[in-house]
């Protein structure tokens, strides 16, 4: 993982997710402008995977354990898809909270998985 | 024995809950299946217990959202209270016998690692099927 780009999502997933928990008990449905920061996360998300393929091969190599770290990502990636499912099912407020949970899980789930990429070792 | 009214009980707040134990569930799943392929011998205790607190956190999930019938009512209750019963019983295992039980898992040290949240969940899950009895059985 590459630290700025990990620090810099985390950002936008607590930025995303305390914007989308407010707008919820607002009690403003899921919108355009909350259902897409989350995608703007999942996209991040995605890149975030094609970081973890090439880093191991240009030389930045996990101290921690790939399967662990691999295993929090693909969850990482499922999670903003099935918010968003949600919200497009059940267009209340209490979809937008939830996509604002989701989007704070997501930002704990980054920075584990720098942590596992490297703090741990294996 | 209308279910107009009990359908509408997976509204509101309730549905945060069950999407915050979706999301445990899957955090417990996940990481006590790289424990037990990883590193079983390390803590066979500590791991079966963090692969069974996974399967509960499943269970719950989907009894919260099928809890308007009955018979899932009850097994919300009990798989939560089940979970109540965990957090506290490890947490406080995990703290007197570090070596058995002082490793990461969704209980250990009170669920600390997960912000505590295991063991306000319960208390939280709890109070709302408390709340939302299926129509019927106790109306």
């Amino acid at each position: 993982m590459i630290l700025w780009f990990t620090i810099t999502q985390i950002a936008v997933a607590c930025a995303a997710g305390l914007f989308c928990i407010v707008a919820g008990l607002a009690g403003r449905r899921p919108s355009d402008w909350t259902v897409g920061s989350l995608l703007l996360v999942e996209l991040l998300l995605i890149a975030q995977v094609i970081v973890a393929i090439i880093a191991p091969l240009a030389g930045n190599p996990p101290t921690g354990d790939l399967l662990e770290f691999w295993v929090y990502l693909v969850s990482a990636v499922l999670l903003p898809i099935g918010g968003t499912a949600w919200a497009l099912l059940d267009r209340t407020r209490w979809s937008t909270v939830i996509l604002g949970v989701i989007g704070l899980s997501l930002a704990i789930m980054l920075w584990r998985m720098q942590a596992i990429w490297t703090l741990q070792v294996a | 024995m209308s279910h107009t009214v009990s359908r509408a009980r997976m509204t509101g707040i309730g549905r945060v809950l069950v999407i915050v134990y979706a999301v445990m569930a899957l955090a417990s799943t996940g990481r006590s299946f790289v424990q037990i392929l990883r590193r079983f011998d390390e803590a066979p205790l500590a791991y079966s217990l963090s692969a069974l607190a996974a399967a509960v956190y499943i269970l719950a999930t989907l009894a919260l959202v099928l809890a308007h019938r009955r018979g899932w009512y009850t097994v919300a209750w009990v798989a939560i209270a089940f979970e109540l019963t965990g957090v506290i019983v490890v947490g406080a295992l995990s703290l007197l016998t570090p070596v058995l039980f002082g490793h990461d898992s969704v209980w250990s040290y009170f669920g600390m690692g997960y912000l505590f949240i295991p063991l306000v969940l319960p208390v939280f899950g709890l109070w709302w099927l408390r709340t939302h009895r299926p129509q019927g059985e106790s109306a």
